[in-house]
């Protein structure tokens, strides 16, 4: 049987939004968790995003938003990612995110969204039952 | 054997200092206490019990609920209901481009026009916000700092529009650029230019508009990211010194710029000990006291005053049963008010969703109303002076924040840390710590880890921002630079970039691109030419 492949794990800030305390917990979290973690910094546009992506070969992007403007990039976000033809990567978005917009967040093919109170362990659960469901 | 048994049951408690915590305190936990040297009537050094000796029996602390829409009329009608309901201050809020110096149509601002405060691209934004409310009748206090020179410039020029001269204007404006780089990331550029733009805020205020608080080092958002509660008030008190010293080395007297510093600093939150939160205060107002005297040698009593204003801390706030967060807000209000807090601001039950609906801010108003009017706290000055506990704990407390300030000093200063990005890293590991033992149980959160109901409707009432803001806000911006005499604005900017060059004092050359009606963007694109960019320590 051929060794597990370590999870690869791109968080990421886009926008102007600079609370990145969430993110960095999240990142203490996936590596405790085994996941191999890459952290972009702050005020990131979707292509600079998508490009480290790509050169990374990351199979999931996490987006950390605290702004509100978590549509309006997600929409742009998802646009740049099937361009680029990244569409196996889980995408997935946190931060300070209304209920109803979980859904819109979703719509626009998001795959997972986490708001600010939701537990590091429902997020780990969700990149591992999920990455290995991609990867089939 | 009895007593053995007896002092197995008792459940063991240890201090936010890790020191264990006694069931009860007497006089043995206050040996030698001479109460002139630690404590002293309330208004005399070294204010242990209060800056001023009557309190809040002369005037209530500054009930301020921190509010910002999206757009300056909306701003402009939220200040006029709160002023209507009984608020004593303004607070104002910027959106994210206006806090880092992009205007409207900048490409990176597109998604945060108008979304955590007001967009202000021109000062034509600044007039609208504050029409009709006269300046010389409130205090308004700005949550600002890369472009604080900026909007302190757009104040004084819509003051002496009112006919309002700048030295009667009141108000706090954050200014306080270093904590950025820690927690909240609204840096432009690197640190040593900032520190600079700081000092030109403080020695300009000094000299034109003795009245305001140049400067508000604030240990809330330090707290935010992950420092605990005494921490916070040491790094903040670390960060000041550093203003102190920029201030100092361009010849001014510490008696001059020490009155106008004053402090924010977190009440409550994820790591709330109601006693250790006051007891750390008082001993901040002890600490600094004797700093100011000490060390840079102050005699002024106003330089030796440790004035803050709290801000009841969101990151105890909880998502679930958000009603909850009411209770909480209401013990935070408390021991601030315990604490001798000169104003306050609560963060509101609905915060974890979104900006406050109007409900929530009224009920924080309320909560502090309910606090000043109904219970009788605010009639003793410092009422738990001389408590064993208390003052054991203030002790304790002083001695901790002198040691986390000297440990900075011999790890090369705060700012060093910065730039490496040491502090950061160290900071969001206990926030991860204190994440973890939350996730585990062992800390406590009502709602969360305990007492517990099932899966409940989160549904409450948000605001949202109205998506027309942008379109609006970009219209009034391409107004502006239509009917703006372009030639002006160029020599406007020309003169502040020489002046910057020169390492002038740059509050005085703000003035006239302003009313040229340069915006917010060009300023700082000007300014960028000379400083250069921050390049963010991205190592987790």
């Amino acid at each position: 049987m051929e060794t597990k492949k370590t999870i690869r794990v791109l968080i990421a800030k886009i926008g102007l939004d600079g609370h990145d305390v969430g993110a960095k917990v999240l990142i203490f979290w996936l590596r405790d968790q085994g996941m191999e973690v890459i952290y972009t910094g702050l005020r990131q546009s979707v292509e600079q995003v998508v490009e480290v992506a790509l050169q990374e070969a990351v199979d999931v992007i996490g987006v950390s938003i605290l702004s509100g403007s978590h549509v309006s990039i997600a929409k742009k976000l998802l646009k740049r990612i099937h361009e680029r033809e990244l569409d196996d990567v889980l995408v997935l978005f946190g931060g300070t995110i209304p209920k109803d917009d979980i859904a819109v967040l979703k719509s626009t093919g998001v795959h997972g969204v986490f708001p600010s109170h939701a537990k590091l362990e429902e997020i780990s659960a969700f990149i591992k039952e999920n990455v290995k469901q991609a990867r089939g | 054997m009895a007593k053995k048994a007896s002092e197995t049951e008792v459940r063991p408690v240890v201090s936010i200092l890790g020191t264990p915590v006694k069931c009860f305190y007497g006089p043995e936990d206050l040996p030698d206490f001479d109460y002139k040297e630690k404590l002293n009537d309330p208004g005399e050094y070294p204010f242990t019990r209060g800056v001023y000796s009557t309190m809040y029996r002369s005037s209530l602390w500054t009930m301020r609920q921190y509010s910002g829409q999206s757009t300056s009329d909306s701003t402009n009608e939220r200040f006029k209901y709160l002023l209507k309901n009984g608020q004593t201050g303004l607070s104002l809020a910027f959106d994210l481009p206006t806090q880092i110096g992009l205007d409207s149509d900048m490409p990176l601002a597109e998604d945060d026009v108008g979304k955590l405060g007001v967009a202000v691209d021109s000062l034509d934004d600044f007039e609208r916000i504050f029409d009709g409310i006269a300046l010389d009748q409130i205090s308004t206090s700005f949550t600002i700092n890369a472009t604080a020179p900026i909007i302190l410039a757009m104040y004084v020029l819509v003051a002496q529009k009112q006919g309002v001269e700048p030295k009667r204007l009141r108000g706090t404006i954050q200014n306080d650029i270093l904590k950025e780089y820690i927690a909240r990331g609204t840096w432009i550029f690197p640190p040593e230019p900032s520190i600079k733009l700081v000092g030109d805020l403080v020695e300009y205020c000094n000299k034109e508009i003795p009245r305001f608080n140049a400067i508000s080092v604030s240990g809330t958002h330090i707290m935010e990211y992950g420092a605990n509660t005494v921490q916070a008030v040491a790094l903040a008190i670390s960060i000041a010194e550093v203003y102190i010293r920029e201030v100092l080395k361009r010849g001014s007297r510490i008696d001059e710029i020490a009155p106008l510093f004053s402090f924010h600093l977190p009440i409550g939150g994820r790591d709330f000990n109601f006693f250790e939160d006051i007891a750390r205060l008082r001993g901040a107002r002890r600490y600094w006291a004797k700093l100011m005297k000490e060390k840079y040698g102050a005699q002024d009593k106003r330089s030796l005053q440790f004035r803050f204003s709290t801000g009841g801390m969101g990151g105890g706030l909880t998502a679930e049963q958000p009603l909850n967060n009411i209770a909480r807000a209401s013990i935070y209000a408390m021991a601030a008010v315990f604490s001798g807090t000169r104003s306050l601001n609560l963060a509101c039950f609905d915060e974890v969703y979104a900006i406050p609906s109007d409900l929530a801010i009224r009920t924080s108003l309320r909560v502090q109303q309910i606090l000043a009017y109904e219970t009788g706290v605010a009639d003793v000055v410092d009422p738990l002076g001389g408590s064993y506990y208390v003052e054991a704990l203030t002790d304790e407390m002083e001695a901790k924040i002198g040691e986390i300030i000297g440990k900075i000093e011999s790890d090369g200063g705060i700012v060093k840390m910065i730039e490496s990005g040491a502090i950061q890293r160290k900071l969001a590991r206990q926030s991860y710590a204190i994440q973890k033992r939350i996730s585990s149980g062992e800390k406590v959160l009502v709602g969360v880890n305990k007492f517990k109901v099932k899966e409940e409707e989160r549904d409450l009432e948000v605001y949202k921002t109205d998506p027309e803001t942008i379109n609006r806000q970009l219209q009034r911006l391409k107004a502006v630079k239509e009917n703006r005499d372009q030639q002006k604005v160029e020599n406007a900017l020309q003169q502040l970039e020489s002046a910057a060059g020169r390492g002038d004092n740059l509050i005085p050359y703000l003035f006239e691109p302003l009313t040229a009606k340069a915006t917010i963007g060009e300023i700082i694109d000007t300014l960028k030419k000379v400083y250069g960019t921050f390049k963010e320590p991205t190592t987790v």
